[in-house]
């Protein structure tokens, strides 16, 4: 089996430790979703606050595993101060490194990439921009019962950014 | 390697899957609560009787489908002596113990509750002895009423006969999935009778691990699975009262289950045929048959003993080696709980316990257990759960206990 230290990266403990952008914020203004992990219980919310569709703040409570909280913990450090089309292009090459990618015959996909695909960093590059240390969750891959964990706050972000404004 | 008393050990050598090694490492299989291995009896009597005696059940002349049909009819037999039932036609065979919790709450349930009519739970429940209620509840109003837990993880009686107060229905678990406490029975069988309430058992968890009698316990309504008990996945139990299995209308319709279909209707079959619409798991029922004869070997007095041992030995190690950076739900006392042991690993998530465990081959089980109501009432939201049987030993124990030092070191600050 792959070794733990492909899947628990020193960036990743760190960002376990200390988590980024921990907390609420008021609602409204800020939007908020709650996201599930019915595989392990996990329970994230992430706030996200959006100004002129610009990502202002995002901050994640909840709890989880060390790779759902160091995912949530980089994902705001990412999306923080982005127009939310980027923001949503982020969310879709850091889930396309993770091969979930619904689209038949993207890069991302395992069917055409193979179980290695994901290390083809070219999918990523592919689009002018890097995952930064995003990238550092790669080694999930290899560890599929894990993807959800990775992906639960991401998901949870996508359906706060959807979500009304007042959530009366 | 300390080695119990009722020793069982010879046992592992039965199932074939704990032979296998993983990285050149044994497999330390502690996750018997969720689901059982299977011993090479099982595995050989499903695949011989799938070579020699396959043949649809119940409906064809030939002395192929009969001989099938009375194997299927022998292992209910088995399963009625195994928990000394008192018939044969009160055991149904379901897909699993939740379809039998369902059978209750959907089809006596819905045949005789109303909007108000008060059933009781308990805090411990798994989900598949809470969900189906929720959903009566959402259809028809009736209420629910929750049993609590003491400080230590066993029932809190004290309001015991006021919360039964005007029930019709009591549905608990003998053995809780996550806290392995053993509930008393018939002092709760009792409690509901007196009050006028039917009384239900969940006896997933109890039946794989304790000599069962249902007579004694006086209940109503009994579920277990066949996965838990060496068995094979597919096939679950529902034993009832006859006269409360024959006031159940059917759960499922289709063929077997039927005396008559006419244009304008049909008449059910008599218990149990009534409640096994389709073809049945009868592969499955040659299985089950067997891991009880596998069970009936080893003797249920005996198993419970190896288990009570192992326990405390798994107790007292885990505590001994880790002090306060273990906090293991449940009754501390193996006379009143079973080998489930339900934990938290200093802060560190159970997800990633059980991933390091993992790479030592020591398999658990890292979430809510389908009991979220109890995580809620327990303040976690996931514990690491190792569960034991019968093929377990103290080797397996000193395992966990050295992938959790590992735990403890690859994710210390």
């Amino acid at each position: 089996m792959p070794g733990l230290e492909d899947l628990y990266r020193e960036i990743i403990l760190d960002h376990y430790r200390t988590p980024r952008n921990r907390g609420e914020l008021p609602t409204p203004p800020a939007r908020l979703a709650v996201g599930h992990n019915p595989l392990c219980g996990d329970e994230v919310t992430v706030y996200v606050d959006v100004e002129d569709g610009t990502v202002r703040d995002v901050k994640v409570a909840g709890q989880g595993c060390s790779i759902s909280q160091s995912s949530a913990s980089m994902m705001t450090q990412a999306v923080i101060g982005k127009r939310v089309g980027e923001v949503q292009s982020v969310v879709r090459r850091f889930k396309a490194m993770l091969s979930i990618d619904e689209r038949p015959g993207s890069p991302g996909d395992p069917a055409t990439d193979g179980a290695d695909g994901a290390d083809d960093t070219g999918s990523v590059k592919g689009d002018g921009s890097e995952l930064g240390e995003l990238e550092a969750l790669r080694g999930v891959v290899k560890f599929p019962v894990r993807i959800k964990c990775a992906t639960l706050a991401w998901n949870t972000l996508v359906e706060a950014l959807d979500a009304p404004r007042d959530p009366a | 390697m300390t080695s119990t008393v009722t020793d069982l050990t010879a046992r592992r050598a039965d199932f074939p899957l704990l032979r296998r090694e993983i990285d050149g490492k044994r497999i330390v299989y502690l996750d018997s609560a969720n689901s059982s291995q299977k011993p090479e009896s099982v595995i050989e009597a499903m695949a011989d009787f799938a070579r020699t005696s396959y043949a649809p059940i119940n409906r064809s002349a030939y002395r192929l489908a009969a001989e099938a049909t009375d194997a299927y009819e022998a292992a209910r037999s088995k399963v009625a002596r195994f928990v000394n039932a008192p018939a044969d036609d009160e055991v149904v065979f379901t897909k699993n113990a939740t379809e039998s919790l369902n059978l209750v709450a959907k089809a006596w349930g819905g045949a005789h509750l109303r909007a108000g009519d008060v059933v009781v739970l308990t805090h411990m429940e798994h989900h598949a002895n809470i969900v189906p209620w929720h959903q009566l509840a959402a259809e028809r109003g009736i209420v629910l009423r929750w049993i609590p837990l003491t400080d230590h993880g066993e029932l809190d009686l004290t309001d015991l006969d006021e919360l039964l107060d005007g029930a019709k229905v009591f549905s608990f678990t003998a053995m809780s999935n996550v806290l392995g406490t053993i509930t008393p029975v018939r002092l709760l069988v009792d409690a509901a009778h007196r009050a006028g309430a039917l009384a239900v058992v969940d006896a997933c968890q109890y039946v794989p691990h304790n000599p069962t009698d249902i007579q004694a316990w006086d209940a109503d309504f009994v579920a277990f699975s066949s996965h838990k008990m060496c068995g094979p996945s597919g096939i679950g139990l529902l034993w009832g009262r006859a006269c409360l299995l024959d006031e159940t209308p059917p759960f499922l319709g289709g063929g077997n289950m039927i005396s008559d279909v006419r244009l304008d209707g049909f008449t059910p079959a008599p218990v149990p045929a009534k409640f096994e619409a389709g073809t049945p798991p009868i592969i499955e029922a040659a299985g089950l048959g067997a891991a009880i004869d596998y069970l009936d070997g080893i003797g249920m007095v005996d198993l419970r003993r190896h288990e009570m041992e192992l326990t405390e030995y798994a107790l007292s190690t885990l505590q001994q080696r880790f002090g306060d950076d273990i906090r293991i739900h449940g009754p501390r006392n193996v006379e009143v709980r079973g080998g489930v042991i339900s934990f938290e690993f200093r802060d560190i998530h159970p997800h990633d316990v059980s991933q390091v465990l993992d790479g030592d081959n020591v398999c658990v089980r890292a979430g809510h257990h389908c009991a979220k109501p109890l995580m809620r009432i327990l303040g976690v939201a996931a514990t690491v759960r190792a569960s034991l049987y019968l093929y377990n030993d103290t080797a397996d124990v000193d395992a966990l206990a050295d992938a959790l030092d590992r735990a403890g070191d690859f994710f210390s600050i």
